[in-house]
Order: structure tokens, then C-alpha cells, then sequence
């Protein structure tokens, strides 16, 4: 029976330490897995530690490994999968420059108020949008700018959260 | 007394760092970035240094030495080409889970990234190739470095652990801190107590199996002696077949009745068979690695697999399981025994009667049976007629890689763990004639021998030098048939006899080859004088080289050809023909 790929978003909370990235990638490359998004920055001053969120495919055989190989990197103290364990949010940033004049700069203003979209640097002749949300939601929004005249995208990746008290 | 007189230079602390942690021998090459610990090592006589003759040979020789004595082997070389010849045995230190401890030279850390001489980007290398590894920045760090590498190295599964030390570190002065017992690690903490709720499921599927086997690998090796003996209770507790995988050889003696022998592409048939027809597998610190289930697709598919492993990622990786115990395989076996002793669980006798008489009809067909030619040796009967003259004696075998590693895994038989030396995993050429050198440090009086084919032995020839200047009492074994045997063997499998570039020519006279190192050199080439030369070679108490002349052409069987399965293996050169080998199992390795 051929099991399907499937999307996940996976946390990792690691300690701050140079190469810690690297170890991470390195082992998605040498064992051929995929990554579809991945941000990390440090989130825990005190302990220096850093929130890896890496958002991945494969068959749930595959999914297994991916987790239990992260884990087994000696500097890396959790490993969850949020898609698995219980419902959880997910937000990505996107910087989107637009240049345009008359009908097209109004439309995209128009689209951007929609979105909920915030302008954060105007010229005359551009706007740089900064937008919030879901990955589909960043990119229907970029979507309709094509048309706009997009000139520039910027994109963080996901950054993904469970939802309620627990902590990860 | 001013402070920064007082205090011990990086070097110093590192050489403190490394008794604490009770090693007593380094495998090392000098250069340049690791002077000051060479100067260290020179001040005091605590620490054993043994200078190779190539850093790949370090490496090997502290693999040799750490699975013959489950302790760390340590490891000091040079930066640059000095941490970059050690990748070869770091990755076979990996793959094959032995602990070691390597110590990496490295330029000073203002002219890190400079391209400065002899600078190699050395944690940035060897990171896929070891289980973790340290760039040391500041010398407060050194000694907690040291400890923690020690630590990582030795617990869960084992694995080679780098220290990349800058050369101003190294001089810099700085007090020594002895390490922390119990080590409690921030974030590395391997399980190694089982859930006891899976080792009762477990016992109540091994006690109502009908045509169970164990199946156990390296990690019944690593967890200690004490795995051995608890693995031996069980089994002949339950009175159920055992087979062992190539790292696992010495895990179950070879002479008790219920060991079926080797498994996998050159294992015996009625492991083989056994592991395809069994309703239960006992999976204890084995992987499932490609070379032992053959086609995944048909591997083994009537059974309920249980799997006991340390390392939860090598769970359900190639084969899914049914019932994975994450823990060391000490504590698993305690455990069930326990469980065991408690249930006093009644077996289906019946069943299993019907099970062993179908396994002894395939060990009927004498698997390993082999033709003997008038006048010709034999690379079997060598090994045969060498197992009869030190199966007496305190001995330990290692092997290269090849045709030769599959002989003497089939022919020489071990009794007990930690005597077998070999590079399973990455299959590394050239590993064991460093490794026995690694062995015979470790245990002086003990027969060393390497087992090794002409080619191999090739790859790390120098260290006849290295036996030489130690007196070394290593015995090298050379079933030379002047092949590559293994790649021969598989291009007349696979590409029609085309022997490409796999015939040694100009092969060099080992006899003098080994006494222009100093050592002894003995050639035989009559199946009636070969008693005889292995009787001096045992006598001998210098290195020696034997140039056993073998038939050229003798394949290795039983064969399972890559893409098959367990039950549609090779028994002999009869069997080729019948069997050819599909397009898909080209392609594999």
C-alpha cells in the first residue's frame, strides 16, 4: 500500500549555539527529506535557546524520522508536531512592494485594506505593504498584487503555535 | 607565584581532562596546530601515545580498541589534511556505533576563516559524520568540553564525537574543572529504560509465537558483556532459533545448537529461511539495514516484528514494526527475563517441534559446504584450518572488506562478544589491519589476527611501521586470490564477466614487503603445507604477513543477489544461472 505525503509543521526548541542551523539542514539534505518553510531566531534569552519552525512532507513513515532524527541531535531539547498534536495556529509576514500610479496604485491601497494589509513606506509612485496571516492567505494576497504591479516579495515562513495553555 | 604561572595551559588541562576520563592510550599524528598537547603528553607518563602512520589508521585503531574493550577510543591528529584523513574512520566509527573521542587541531581562532595554512573547516565537515562534535572558541570551555564529548560519546547509542581545538586555546591559561558525576546533560538524554508495559506485551507475544527467532545485532555488543550473557539466558530459556547479524557475530556462542549462524546477503540458508517463515521476530539491536532484509517488499511477511533498539530513529525506518521497545539492550533483556521467570509462560511445543525439524532440514543442505580442487587452497578451508589452530587460544579477529570479511564471518565461529572486529556498516577497506593494532594495545598477549584480501590490506599498508616500532605482534592473514574478490564477483553477477580494473596487477612480494618494515613474512600456496605456515605464524612473536595463495576464481555463497528475497538466495555457482538478477537489483549496491 503506497501511503501519501502529507504537510507538517514541526518545533523545535534548540540551544543557541553556532551551527545548530547547519545541523538542522544538513540533516534534512543528507537524508533527502524536504523543507517547504523554515524560520528560527531565539525566543529565550536566558537559557539561549532558539525556536526552529520547519514546515515539512512525507509519508507518515517518513514524518516518524524526520522527528526522530531532530530529536536525537544532541543540542535540540523538544521536537513536536503540531499538525499531529492538536489543533494550532499558523502566521507568516510578508513584505510586498507595489509601484503604480492612478487606477492600480488606488486598487491595490483597496486590496490592501481588504487584507488587512498595512502600508509601511509610501512614495508616489510605490507602497511597501506588510501582511499577516496564514501562507494562503500571504499568497492570494501577492497573487492579486501581480497584476498591480509587484516589484519586490518578501516572505518570513511560518512560525506556528498550539493553540491553549500548553507550552511546547 | 603570579596566578597565570600557576594555572595549566589548554594543553595541560586536556591531557588532565582525558585521565579523569580514565584513557589510557591515544592513537594520534602530530603537526602543527596540536603542539602544545604533544608537548603536554611529552611532560608526563600517564597518558600512552601510539603514532601511526596515517590519521584514517588512528581512527581505525581506536575503533578496534573501544569494540574490543567497550571504551572510548581516543584520537588526537593535526588540523587540515590531519582532520580531514580522519573522515573515512569517523564515518565508519558512525555507521557502526563505536565511541570514540577525536581531538582536532585547529589555526588559531583570529585566523579561523581566513584560509589560513593548514585550515580545514573541520566541525563543518565532520558534522554528518559524527554523532556531535565541538568547536572549542575559549579555553574556560576546554575541560567542561572534554567531559561532556566523553559523555556523549559513551551513552545511548555510541558514536564518534569531535573536538575542534584552535591552537591559541590550546596555550591559553585557564584551571582545570573535574568533571560532574552524574553527568545530567541540558538536553541529551538518551532512553534507556524500557516501558515495562511493552516488555510484558513482548513476552506474551514471544511466548505464544509458533515459529519465532531472534534476531540480534550490534547493540547487544555495545550495551556490554552483560547483554551477551542475558541474551544467551533468554534464548535458551524460551529454546528458540537465534541468528546474529555481522556486528552482532559473538553476541550468542556459535557453538550452542540453537544459533543458525550469520544472517543476510551472505548469511546461512536456514537464517535466512528462518527469518522469512517465522510468525514472530526478536529484533534486539539490529536495524534492519538493506543487508540484512534483502527486497523490503518480501521481507520476512508473515511475522509480527518486535524491535528493541536504543536509538528511536531506528525504529520503523526501513521495516515497520510492531512492537518497538526504545532502551538498552541490558536493561530490555533483564527486564524480560524477569517478566519471563514471573509468567512461567507454557510454549507451544507442538508448534515449535514442527519449527526447529523444518529448520534442520535447511540446515540439512549444508549451506556453507564449498568444492576443494587437488592442489589448490581453498579461501574457505584456509579459514577453516585457521579456526582449528586458535579456536584454543585468547584471540580476536578483524577483517578487512570483501569476499574474504564474508568467509570469516561464515567460517570463524565466536564464542564470545568484543572479539570480533569489522566494518559492517560503511564498509570501509583498510579497516582492519589499524584496527588489530588498536586490539593488541589493548590486549597484549591476545592473538590479533586481520583477516584481509590483497587489495585491502593495500589501504593502509604503512602501518607495518607502526607494529614495527611497538612491537606489535599483529598477524596479518591474506587470503590473496589477486581480485578484488567482492567486485569481481559481482561483475561476473551483473555485467557479464567484465572484469573491469578489478584484477590487482603488479601486486607487491608481501614476504618482503613485510620484512623491509621489520616484520616477518611467510607465503603458502599447497593446501598440505598450510597447517604448517599458520602454526608458525602463531608461534611467531613479531608482526607477521601470510600470502595465502587462494583459488582466483572461488565465489562467496550463499549469495541473496541484491532486489531478492530471503527465500530466493544463491546457494552456489550451479544456482547463478537459474537465477538471474532483475533490473531493479542492478541497481542497488
Amino acid at each position: 500500500m503506497q501511503e501519501l505525503a502529507s504537510s507538517h509543521t514541526i518545533s523545535v526548541l534548540v540551544d543557541n549555539e553556532p551551527g545548530i542551523l547547519a545541523r538542522v539542514v544538513g540533516l534534512f539534505s543528507g537524508r533527502g527529506y524536504n523543507i517547504e518553510s523554515l524560520t528560527v531566531a531565539q525566543t529565550d534569552a536566558k537559557q539561549n535557546l532558539s525556536r526552529i519552525t520547519i514546515v515539512t512532507s512525507g509519508t507518515p513513515m517518513v514524518i516518524e524520522q524526520i522527528k526522530a532524527q531532530l530529536d536525537r541531535l544532541v543540542p535540540v531539547h523538544r521536537v513536536r508536531d503540531l499538525t499531529v498534536e492538536g489543533p494550532h495556529i499558523e502566521r507568516e509576514l510578508a513584505l510586498v512592494k507595489v509601484k503604480g500610479t492612478g487606477d492600480k496604485r488606488v486598487e491595490a491601497l483597496r486590496l490592501a485594506d481588504v487584507f488587512r494589509a498595512k502600508v509601511i513606506d509610501a512614495k508616489t509612485d510605490s507602497f511597501v505593504f506588510e501582511v499577516t496571516g496564514n501562507s494562503d492567505k500571504v499568497q492570494t494576497f501577492v497573487g492579486l498584487m501581480e497584476t498591480l504591479g509587484l516589484v519586490d516579495v518578501g516572505r518570513t515562513g511560518i512560525v506556528a503555535m498550539s493553540r491553549g495553555a500548553e507550552q511546547l | 607565584m603570579k596566578p597565570e604561572e600557576s594555572a595549566t595551559t589548554g594543553a595541560d588541562l586536556l591531557v588532565k581532562a582525558l585521565i579523569d576520563e580514565e584513557v589510557e592510550v591515544v592513537f594520534g599524528y602530530p603537526g602543527g596546530a596540536v603542539l602544545p598537547i604533544y608537548d603536554s603528553i611529552f611532560k608526563q607518563n600517564r597518558l600512552r601515545h601510539i603514532l601511526v602512520r596515517h590519521e584514517q589508521a588512528a581512527v581505525h585503531a581506536a575503533e578496534g580498541y573501544a569494540r574490543s574493550t567497550g571504551k572510548v577510543g581516543v584520537v588526537l591528529v593535526t588540523s587540515g589534511p590531519g582532520a580531514t584523513n580522519a573522515v573515512t574512520g569517523l564515518t565508519d566509527a558512525l555507521m557502526d556505533s563505536i565511541p570514540i573521542v577525536c581531538l582536532t587541531g585547529q589555526v588559531p581562532t583570529h585566523l579561523i576563516g581566513n584560509d589560513a595554512f593548514q585550515e580545514a573547516d573541520t566541525t563543518g565537515i565532520t558534522r554528518p559524520c559524527t554523532k556531535h562534535n565541538y568547536l572549542v572558541k575559549s579555553v574556560d570551555a576546554l575541560s567542561r568540553t572534554v567531559h561532556e564529548a566523553f559523555y556523549v560519546a559513551r551513552s545511548g547509542r555510541p558514536g564518534p564525537v569531535v573536538i575542534d581545538l584552535p591552537k591559541d586555546v590550546l596555550m591559553n591559561k585557564h584551571d582545570y574543572v573535574a568533571p560532574k558525576k552524574p553527568v545530567q546533560h541540558k538536553s541529551y538524554r538518551p532512553q534507556v529504560k524500557p516501558d515495562p508495559k511493552k516488555i510484558e506485551q513482548a513476552v506474551e507475544m514471544i511466548a505464544h509465537a509458533k515459529r519465532p527467532i531472534f534476531y540480534a545485532g550490534g547493540g547487544i555488543i555495545n550495551s556490554g558483556p552483560k547483554a551477551s550473557k542475558l541474551l544467551t539466558q533468554f534464548v535458551r530459556m524460551t529454546g528458540y532459533p537465534v541468528t546474529n547479524t555481522l556486528m552482532g557475530l559473538g553476541a550468542f556462542p556459535a557453538s550452542d545448537k540453537q544459533f543458525l549462524g550469520m544472517l543476510g546477503m551472505h548469511g546461512t540458508y536456514e537464517a535466512n529461511l528462518a527469518m522469512h517463515g517465522c510468525d514472530v521476530m526478536i529484533n534486539i539491536g539490529a536495524r534492519f539495514d538493506d543487508r540484512i532484509t534483502g527486497n523490503l517488499g518480501k521481507f520476512s511477511p508473515g511475522s509480527k516484528k518486535i524491535h528493541v533498539d536504543i536509538d528511536p530513529s531506528s525504529i520503523n525506518k526501513n521495516v515497520r514494526v510492531d512492537l518497538p521497545i526504545v532502551g538498552d539492550a541490558t536493561l530490555v533483556l533483564e527486564e524480560m527475563i524477569k517478566v519471563w521467570k514471573a509468567k512461567q509462560p507454557k510454549t507451544d511445543q507442538k508448534a515449535l517441534k514442527a519449527w526447529w525439524a523444518e529448520i534442520e532440514t535447511w540446515r540439512a543442505r549444508n549451506c556453507l559446504a564449498y568444492k576443494t580442487e587437488k592442489g589448490t587452497i581453498k579461501p574457505q578451508y584456509a579459514l577453516e584450518r585457521l579456526y582449528h589452530h586458535i579456536k584454543d587460544k585468547d584471540h580476536y579477529i578483524t577483517t578487512e572488506v570483501g569476499q574474504h570479511q564474508m568467509w570469516a564471518a561464515q567460517f570463524l565461529k565466536f564464542e564470545q562478544p568484543n572479539r570480533w572486529m569489522t566494518s559492517g556498516g560503511l564498509g570501509t577497506m583498510g579497516y582492519g589491519f589499524p584496527a588489530a593494532m588498536g586490539v593488541q594495545i589493548a590486549h597484549p598477549d591476545a592473538l590479533v589476527i586481520d583477516v584481509a584480501g590483497e587489495a585491502s590490506i593495500l589501504m593502509n599498508i604503512q602501518e607495518l611501521s607502526t607494529v614495527a616500532q611497538y612491537r606489535l605482534p599483529v598477524k596479518i592473514f591474506i587470503l590473496n586470490n589477486q581480485y578484488m574478490g567482492m567486485v569481481r564477483q559481482w561483475q561476473e553477477l551483473l555485467h557479464g564477466s567484465r572484469y573491469s580494473e578489478s584484477y590487482m596487477e603488479s601486486l607487491p612480494d608481501f614476504v618482503k614487503l613485510a620484512e623491509a618494515f621489520g616484520a616477518k613474512g611467510l607465503r603458502c600456496h599447497e593446501p598440505e603445507k598450510l597447517d604448517d605456515t599458520i602454526k608458525e605464524m602463531i608461534a611467531l612473536k613479531h608482526p607477521v604477513v601470510v600470502d595465502v595463495i587462494v583459488d582466483q576464481k572461488e565465489n562467496c555463497f550463499p549469495m541473496i543477489p541484491s532486489g531478492a528475497a530471503h527465500n530466493d538466495m544463491l546457494l552456489g555457482p550451479e544456482d547463478k544461472a537459474a537465477k538471474p538478477v532483475s533490473e531493479e537489483g542492478m541497481v542497488l549496491v
